[in-house]
């Protein structure tokens, strides 16, 4: 059951659109507007950039998640790449598949080979959670994929429910706030982390809040012989409990205090993408945000120190002094 | 030539020339895969093999093989289909031809590799074609058979084709395997129609909110029970290619029958036996063979039935609190044409446990006289055999 749209379509704000966007970025809007997002989704703007940088030439595995739903909904859909979504846990099989059915034809002789790339996507519970064993496993047998994650830090699609990628101290609806709980009771799992032990040849995280940077990532995870992942923080103005206009400025924020440090990881080889020898302190990011408003000064002087204490062993990895 | 069931499936899938195969490891199921990984390592078969790390995977991976136009397989077993559950619906919604062999076993707890039929009750309402095999040269068949069910451009529905573990995956029997250029022949090269290809996106597996999601339920069932048509024709062809008959209900011995057995799988050729040794004592019985399980098949079997007073249904797995889930659909299926067939219920064979000759002949002998209980009234149980008390 496949819906279909046509392709070079384009409507007055988009062309309107070609006027005022510089030209060292494409005006091919791959994802195209028209979703059902919420206001200020930065998951949304993360994915329109994702698919500027990946260009038509790819083939998209999705998971079940904010994404699919904004997206899909039948009989519309705003995918002008070719795309497909199954289940919620297992985007790493399904996009390990397409691209073995490619490999597998075009030395057959059965397609000819036409460089087509093979890019999953998904979000932090659909990666860090209960998509993490399919994704290991494509990652482990070495297929030429990007995986993207976009971490928006909970299940918000269903609600805001916590995930293992819900930061220490956030509010969630199953991590709520009260006399014997301060919300997220455990640090956020380390999936960047996760994905270098698999030793692949390039891990990098990201932020729509530095596009150029992210599309440069991309195209970088799309050259990539082997798998490629991308960690994307995807500010949730809906589940964050900020303002819609703010979703940039945090994505910043999380960058500049150290919370989300941009890195690649290429061969095995760290580097910062953006390096902060002075962090800005994290009441600044966390301070703005309702699911953190509850946090006392200890609370946060906790977090300070993780954060300080990872982010020195970051920079060590990437040998900066 | 003497070829094990699993040997058998592995020869079939390498003469379709199938491109993608992903696979997990589980017993009564191992030797297919292992077959299929040597036949790729020796050049073979020219295939890309997944090594999956869980069924779950294996049947995501042959989703989106085949939704990239990679002729695919897969098989498993047990615990196996049960992990991979929740994939096997997505390719049937999708109208994606995966095929896969399941090689039944019973589920946990106890754990247990052995027979039964339990995995295979649990996926009735999968949306796949399903078929049973009762011997090796039919494991071999039937599985060719799936890929040009399949595939068939009016169908695109997935096929599963059940064989018994162990009694067919590890045993070695004489069978016949016909000249590769003749599989090939009757197995060609297909293009699906909806392919995930740049050159012509398509967005597939899209959100279907209540506005939409009854309608493409009602599609999906449509459209597959026009598939039976083409099951037929599928059977027809390959009897005219290659000799051998199948047919959606079979029967054996069933001229002047008035009391048939009904089973499926391999116990049905044990049961043949039976209808032997008390054809010769000069009863008049016969056996009904269920060979497409899905989509069900009403009128062959009423019409396989329509000379009898009796039938009794042998099940090889147990819905608990309901009884045998074979005869509770027979029972269905016959209910507005036939309320004067008495139908009786037996469950044998669990978790490996073999049927003997005398629990077969038991049990047609005990039938007739219990379906005249049925008759006068009578409410009764599903009869275990072979289980001590």
């Amino acid at each position: 059951m496949a819906s279909m749209r046509g392709e070079g379509e384009r409507n007055d704000l988009e062309q309107a659109a070609e006027l005022f966007t510089p030209l060292l970025l494409t005006t091919d809007e791959n994802f195209a507007p028209g979703h059902r997002a919420c206001i200020g989704c930065g998951e949304a703007l993360a994915v329109r950039h994702v698919c500027k940088a990946l260009g038509t030439n790819v083939i998209v595995v999705n998971a079940t998640g904010c994404i699919e739903i904004f997206s899909s909904l039948l009989p519309q859909t705003t995918w002008r790449l070719p795309w497909i979504h199954t289940l919620f846990e297992n985007v790493g099989a399904v996009v390990s598949g397409v691209e073995s059915a490619y490999k597998a034809r075009i030395r057959k002789g059965k397609i000819p080979d036409r460089g087509v790339k093979f890019v999953g996507i998904a979000g932090d519970g659909g990666t860090t959670d209960i998509g993490l064993q399919a994704l290991s496993g494509a990652l482990e047998r070495g297929h030429n994929i990007l995986y993207c994650c976009f971490d928006n830090e909970a299940y918000m699609n269903t609600g805001i429910q916590r995930s293992s990628s819900t930061p220490y101290g956030a509010w969630t609806t199953t991590a709520p706030v009260g006399k014997h709980s301060i919300g997220q009771m455990t640090w956020k799992k380390n999936m960047p982390e996760i994905v270098v032990a698999h030793r692949i040849p390039y891990m990098a995280t990201a932020c729509p809040s530095y596009p150029l940077d992210l599309m440069e990532k991309v195209q970088k995870g799309l050259e990539t012989e082997g798998p490629a992942y991308l960690h994307i923080l995807s500010v949730c103005p809906t589940g964050w409990r900020c303002a819609p206009e703010e979703t940039i400025e945090f994505g910043r924020l999380a960058v500049e205090t150290g919370i989300f440090p941009l890195y690649e990881v290429i061969n095995g080889d760290y580097r910062m993408s953006l390096d902060f020898p002075v962090l800005r302190p994290v009441k600044d990011y966390l301070r703005r945000q309702g699911r953190f408003r509850h946090l006392t000064e200890k609370d946060i002087d906790r977090i300070q120190a993780r954060v300080d204490e990872d982010y020195a062993k970051l920079r060590e990895k990437a040998g900066v002094k | 030539m003497g070829l094990e069931g699993s040997f058998a499936i592995a020869e079939a899938v390498r003469m379709v020339n199938a491109d993608v195969i992903s696979a997990y490891p589980i017993t009564p199921q191992t030797h297919i895969v292992e077959r299929l990984a040597e036949m790729i390592a020796d050049g073979e078969l020219d295939a890309e093999f997944i090594c999956v790390e869980s069924e779950h995977s294996a049947m995501s991976a042959c989703v989106g093989a085949s939704a990239a136009g990679a002729r695919v397989f897969t098989c498993s077993a047990g615990q196996g289909l049960e992990l991979m559950h929740e994939v096997l619906y997505i390719p049937a919604s999708m109208r994606l031809p995966v095929v896969a062999v399941a090689a039944n076993r019973a589920l946990s707890g106890p754990l247990s590799v052995w027979c039964d039929h339990s995995d295979a009750m649990a996926l009735r309402d999968i949306g796949w074609i399903q078929i049973f095999a009762e011997n090796n040269q039919q494991a071999f068949d039937l599985t060719v058979c799936a890929y040009r069910m399949a595939e068939d451009q009016d169908v695109l529905f997935p096929a599963m084709v059940h064989i018994d573990g162990f009694y067919l995956s590890h045993v070695t029997e004489d069978m016949e395997l016909p000249a590769e250029a003749d599989v090939a022949d009757f197995i060609p090269d297909y293009e699906y129609p909806f392919v995930l290809d740049p050159a012509k996106p398509v967005s597939m597996g899209c959100y279907g909110p209540p506005f939409i999601y009854f309608e493409a339920k009602m599609a999906q069932n449509v459209a597959f029970e026009a598939s039976k048509s083409k099951i037929l024709e599928v059977w027809k062809v390959f009897k005219e290619t290659f000799g051998r008959s199948y047919e959606p209900v079979e029967t054996y011995r069933m001229e002047d029958a008035r009391t048939a057995l009904l089973t499926m799988g391999s116990i049905s050729e044990s049961a043949m036996l039976a209808i032997d040794e008390l054809r010769s004592e000069g009863k008049a019985v016969g056996l009904i063979r269920l060979r497409l399980w899905r989509p069900f098949p009403f009128a062959e079997l009423r019409e396989a039935v329509k000379n009898l007073d009796c039938l009794l249904v042998l099940d090889r797995a147990i819905s608990y609190g309901m009884g045998g889930p074979v005869c509770g659909e027979v029972k269905a299926a016959l209910y507005d044409k036939r309320q004067d067939l008495a139908i009786v219920s037996y469950i044998a064979g669990i978790g490996g446990r073999d049927v003997t000759l005398d629990e077969f002949k038991y049990m047609i002998n005990r039938g007739e006289e219990k379906a005249q209980l049925v008759t006068l009234g009578e409410e009764l149980e599903p009869e275990i055999i072979g289980v001590r008390e």
